[in-house]
This record gives structure tokens, C-alpha cells and sequence, in this order.
């Protein structure tokens, strides 16, 4: 059983997002990038699976800076493989184009299985996995927040609204997109990473030619106006619990 | 390419969802600017008295057993054949897991553009726009639609569900569906919610907390704070990832919609999947580090300071006040 796990990097929300000069993208010199969440939760999965019924999990992702200590980690706590698809170049890369240059490589690694975040923060023109599934012609499955695999299929839980799971049976190859591992991301010790990036190398794979069609056309970027709708309380601590009291009560909350 | 503009009406359990409404609304917008009609996709088994309040020009139901319930190869194969066939101006689906399972493929299969994340949409002299929100609600992107056939999923926020209600039937068109054999997904069957100890779709006053809690530990503070209101803690998707709070207290897209008459929010940013399930609630109040929060947004009040400070301070004043 082969997995692969596709991993991205996306702005950090916590720190402040810059619109550039140009008005059309966000600024990248200052952002802090970390990795996709929901493919934090992916690779989880994907280990979960492996320490139940054996597997080789491989990880991929952008050759960008960052990625490095992001496929080291992988490594740590417990991946087999780390692949930095090289030749995309530094930019941007929307996901069609990225799609595109996925499914011209993975059929060589020979997957059964591919795991990817359910979304990214900054999708646009998709998510990933639906998009690499329609050009590989695999079936796919997105929000799960479970995968069980069996004889030529997995069994998998996904989420609707209002917490309803519907349970599907998916025959493999399949892409999935995973919106929560079955249980939360495994911590890995600094110094476990390190001693990956001592003793584990990282493979390369190179990208075909990249065609960037497919994105969106993207004409102006704003911020939308920060606390225009909330009244913001100012003061120090006391005063601002103070005024809380007040308005739970004259909202009939006290 | 036709003028026309489909709307994909995504039901579950017998049930139209509030967004296939919202997106009606917001496809009329589409096709008053394109000059074509807004036309709801309809995709089910024995389900076409689901078209019933459609405000559509027209719905096109599609009759299969192998579409009783949403499966994402089903229904791809499916709108794939309609769209191919008909061409529409622009095709609205839902950033949920019915529209968002669908869409990328289609995208890639049909060659199509794809805008995600899509908020609003405007337009004027046959000239389509967008306006989608990224980075979890920090930054609207926008832009014209593509010229050629355009597959866009929406979020809520912007339209309203009765305006895409009518209390006339729309005029209905069967549909044949495609061969819909050698499907390799399918549905076993549904798993109803985890009941939990408490309903927090009953529960009138909620305090809500987010990634800004930053350990488990720290959940006695708002555990407090809900005790003294007389309300409960609910969550946001990272707490209940973490395992901190069970499924049961998730408010978002995939967990419940609440309506409470107070919705204390502390730690959460206010990324578009947490509020579709919090927007509704009489009064909210939003604490956050980040002035920058998409919460403020949405809050009728807020506080630009560390809750885990603040906390405390107005739980003791919250006793005391209910004492006095």
C-alpha cells in the first residue's frame, strides 16, 4: 500500500497579511508561511493507516523555502519518503497549474492512495485534491474526518453540515481530501526533527514544463475594514469588564 | 455558450440547504446582468417536490436511483453531461461537501475556470464580476468572470435565503440522466451527530472559544465564565481537532448552526466556516488579540485584548452583579 500525502504551505492567519504594491496579491516579503493545517491532519491519517495495516507513506510539496523543515518533520514522526517537487519555480502557483504538475508525476510513485488537505486558506480556484483527482480521473472524497482501508477500497467518514457523516466506499486508486485525522496531529520533539535532517535526505522531483493556466484572474485585493461592524470597547481590563456587565444586562443576557 | 445561469440546489436528506437559496439570490444577480435565465440543477431520486419553492426560472430535474443520495462521482458525471450539453454562462455550487466535492473535478475534466470562495457577485452590460474572501476572511479577492463557461462555489454571508424562496412553483424540465454504472463511490449509509451532553442549538447563551485559548488547560477559564452567564462552552473547529471538546459543541460548517440570544466568542478569528454556523445568534460579543479578525466583522461588540486577562476580571464581576 502506497500513500501519498501532498503538502502546501499558506499564509500564517495569526500574523498581519500585507496587500503588495500592485494591489493584486498578498505581499509575500514579511509572510510568515506555515503548513497547510488540514495537510497536517492528512499526513496524520496517512501515518494512522500506516501503524494499522502497514504502508509506505510518502510525502511531497512545493520545493519553496520552508518546505524543507516541513517534509524533516514528516520525516520525524514517521514518513518514509519526502519528495521536494522541484522546477515551479518560487511564485505563486495556483492549484490547476499545481494540480497539473502532480498528476504528471505521481503515476511513477505508484499510489493507491492519495491523502491531501480538504482546503487551503488561500484556494481561489479550488482545492487541490478534487482538481488532481478530475485530471487523473480518480475518485474523490472530500471532508473526512476518518479513512479505514480494505481490500481494494476504503471506507471513509465524511462530514456534512450539521455533523451528519455519511459513509462512503470508495474503490482505490483515490484521492481524498481530509478535513480532520482521527486524532489530532501527532507532536514530534524539536530534536527529533533535527536528527531527521542529519540522517534523512530529501528526494527531488522535477516538475514537466509549468502551465499556469486555470487560476483566477485576480484584479484588485482589499482588506476588508477591520471592526467595521463591532463597536469596540476600549479602556483598560476593569473598565472593559465593567462595560461588558453592563451591556449583558441591557441585552437581558444577565 | 448560453446566457443562462445554473444553480446547483444541494439537498440533503430531503432537505434544500439555506445556501442553494442564498445562491439563487445571488444567480439572479448573474442572469439579470447576463440577460439569460436562472435554471436550478436538481439532482435526486423521487425528489422533485424539493423544486417546489425554487425562486427559479426553470429546474431541470434529474431522475437516477444512483442520485438518491449525494455521492461526488454520481453527481460529477451528471452535471458534467448537463453542463457539457447546455453550456451556461456560470455554474453556482456551494463550498461544502456536496459543491466543493464536485466542483475541482469538473474544472479539470470539462477544461472549465473554477473561482472558489465566492461571497458576491455582480455585474453590468453582460460584464460578471466576483468577490471571493480568502485567507479565512482576511482579504477579498476580486475580479471579472472568465468569458467562457464559469464554475463558481459560494460561501454565505452576503445573500439571504428567502430571497431565493418563491411561493410560486418554478416550471420543471425531466431531465435523463447519464449511465451511471461501474460508480466507484457509494454510499453504506448515514451516521447520525453524537448526541453529546448538551444541546448547543438549544442552549441560549454560548461561550465560545477558539485557537486563541491556546491549551487544554486553559478551558477552565471560559468553563467558568459560561457557569456564571448560565450558558455552556461550544467551540471552533481547532478546539474540537485538538480533542479538547467533543464533536458535539463544534459550531461551523460541519458542526452545528446555533442561534443563541449571546454568543460570547473568545480566541476565534472568525474564519468563514466557523461563523456560517454562528452568524445568526442575537448578540455577539468577540474578544481577540487581532484587530484584524474577521469576528469584528461579524460581533456586535468587541475587545481587542487577551481573553485569557480578561476572563476572570468579568467572571468575578458577572457573580458579582448577579449576587447583587
Amino acid at each position: 500500500m502506497n500513500i501519498v500525502v501532498l503538502v502546501k504551505l499558506v499564509p500564517d492567519l495569526v500574523e498581519e497579511l500585507e496587500i503588495d504594491a500592485g494591489g493584486k496579491s498578498l505581499d509575500m516579503t514579511f509572510m510568515r508561511q506555515i503548513i497547510n493545517e488540514h495537510d497536517e491532519h492528512a499526513l496524520e491519517q496517512a501515518l494512522l493507516l500506516k501503524e494499522r495495516k502497514g504502508a509506505e507513506v510518502t510525502v511531497i510539496g512545493l520545493g519553496t523555502e520552508g518546505m524543507d523543515d516541513i517534509l524533516f518533520t514528516a520525516a520525524a514522526k514517521g514518513a518514509d519518503h519526502q519528495i521536494r517537487l522541484t522546477g515551479v519555480g518560487d511564485g505563486p502557483v495556483n492549484n490547476h497549474a499545481l494540480a497539473r504538475a502532480y498528476a504528471s508525476v505521481l503515476g511513477g510513485l505508484n499510489p493507491n492512495l492519495i491523502l491531501t488537505g480538504v482546503q487551503a486558506n488561500n484556494d481561489l480556484d479550488g482545492a487541490l485534491g478534487p482538481i488532481l483527482a478530475g485530471l487523473m480521473q480518480w475518485p474523490y472524497v472530500g471532508y473526512i474526518s476518518g479513512v479505514s482501508v480494505g481490500d481494494g477500497r476504503c471506507t471513509v467518514r465524511k462530514e456534512f453540515t450539521g455533523g451528519l457523516i455519511g459513509e462512503m466506499e470508495v474503490e482505490l486508486p483515490a484521492v481524498l481530501g481530509i478535513q480532520a485525522a482521527e486524532s489530532p496531529p501527532r507532536y514530534v520533539a524539536v530534536s527529533k526533527v533535527r536528527q531527521a535532517m542529519k540522517t534523512m535526505s530529501l528526494d527531488e522531483l522535477p516538475a514537466p514544463a509549468l502551465d499556469t493556466q486555470g487560476g483566477v484572474d485576480v484584479e484588485r485585493m482589499i482588506l476588508p475594514e477591520g471592526g467595521e461592524h463591532a463597536e469596540m470597547i476600549e479602556g483598560d481590563i476593569e473598565a472593559i469588564a465593567d462595560r461588558l456587565v453592563t451591556l449583558l444586562r441591557e441585552h437581558g443576557a444577565l | 455558450m448560453s446566457a443562462d445561469i445554473f444553480v446547483l440546489i444541494e439537498h440533503l436528506k430531503g432537505q434544500v440547504s439555506d445556501l442553494s437559496y442564498m445562491m439563487l439570490a445571488a444567480g439572479r444577480v448573474l442572469a439579470l446582468a447576463s440577460g439569460g435565465r436562472l435554471q436550478g440543477l436538481l439532482l435526486g431520486h423521487e425528489a422533485q417536490g424539493l423544486s417546489a419553492d425554487l425562486a427559479a426560472d426553470n429546474v431541470m430535474y434529474i431522475d437516477h436511483a444512483a442520485l438518491a443520495d449525494f455521492t461526488p462521482e454520481a453527481y460529477c458525471r451528471t452535471l458534467a453531461s448537463v453542463i457539457e450539453r447546455e453550456s451556461p454562462r456560470a455554474v453556482l455550487m456551494g463550498e461544502t461537501s456536496i459543491g466543493a466535492d464536485v466542483a475541482g473535478a469538473l474544472s479539470a475534466q470539462l477544461n472549465l475556470p473554477l473561482v472558489s470562495l465566492c461571497r458576491s457577485l455582480s455585474g453590468e452590460a453582460g460584464k460578471l464580476h466576483y468577490q471571493s474572501q480568502i485567507c479565512g476572511g482576511k482579504i477579498f479577492a476580486e475580479g471579472s468572470l472568465p468569458d467562457s463557461t464559469t464554475l463558481i462555489t459560494m460561501v454565505p454571508g452576503v445573500y439571504k435565503p428567502e430571497d431565493g424562496k418563491s411561493s410560486s412553483k418554478p416550471e420543471i424540465t425531466p431531465v435523463e440522466a447519464p449511465d451511471l454504472i461501474s460508480l466507484r463511490v457509494s454510499l453504506k449509509g448515514y451516521i447520525a451527530p453524537e448526541a453529546g451532553d448538551v444541546d448547543i442549538t438549544r442552549e441560549p447563551i454560548l461561550v465560545a472559544v477558539g485557537r486563541g485559548i491556546q491549551q487544554e488547560m486553559n478551558l477552565e477559564i471560559p468553563e467558568e465564565l459560561a457557569e456564571a452567564l448560565g450558558g455552556v462552552m461550544c467551540a471552533s473547529r481547532p478546539v474540537v481537532d485538538q480533542g479538547w471538546l467533543p464533536t458535539s459543541r463544534l459550531v461551523g460548517k460541519s458542526g452545528k448552526h446555533v442561534k443563541p440570544k449571546l454568543y460570547f466568542a473568545v480566541g476565534i478569528s472568525g474564519a468563514p466556516e466557523h461563523m456560517e454556523g454562528a452568524a445568526d445568534s442575537d448578540l455577539i460579543i468577540a474578544v481577540n488579540t487581532d484587530a484584524a479578525a474577521p469576528i469584528f466583522e461579524y460581533a456586535n461588540f468587541g475587545v481587542q485584548v487577551d481573553a485569557l486577562d480578561l476572563m476572570p476580571v468579568l467572571t468575578e464581576k458577572i457573580k458579582a452583579a448577579k449576587g447583587g
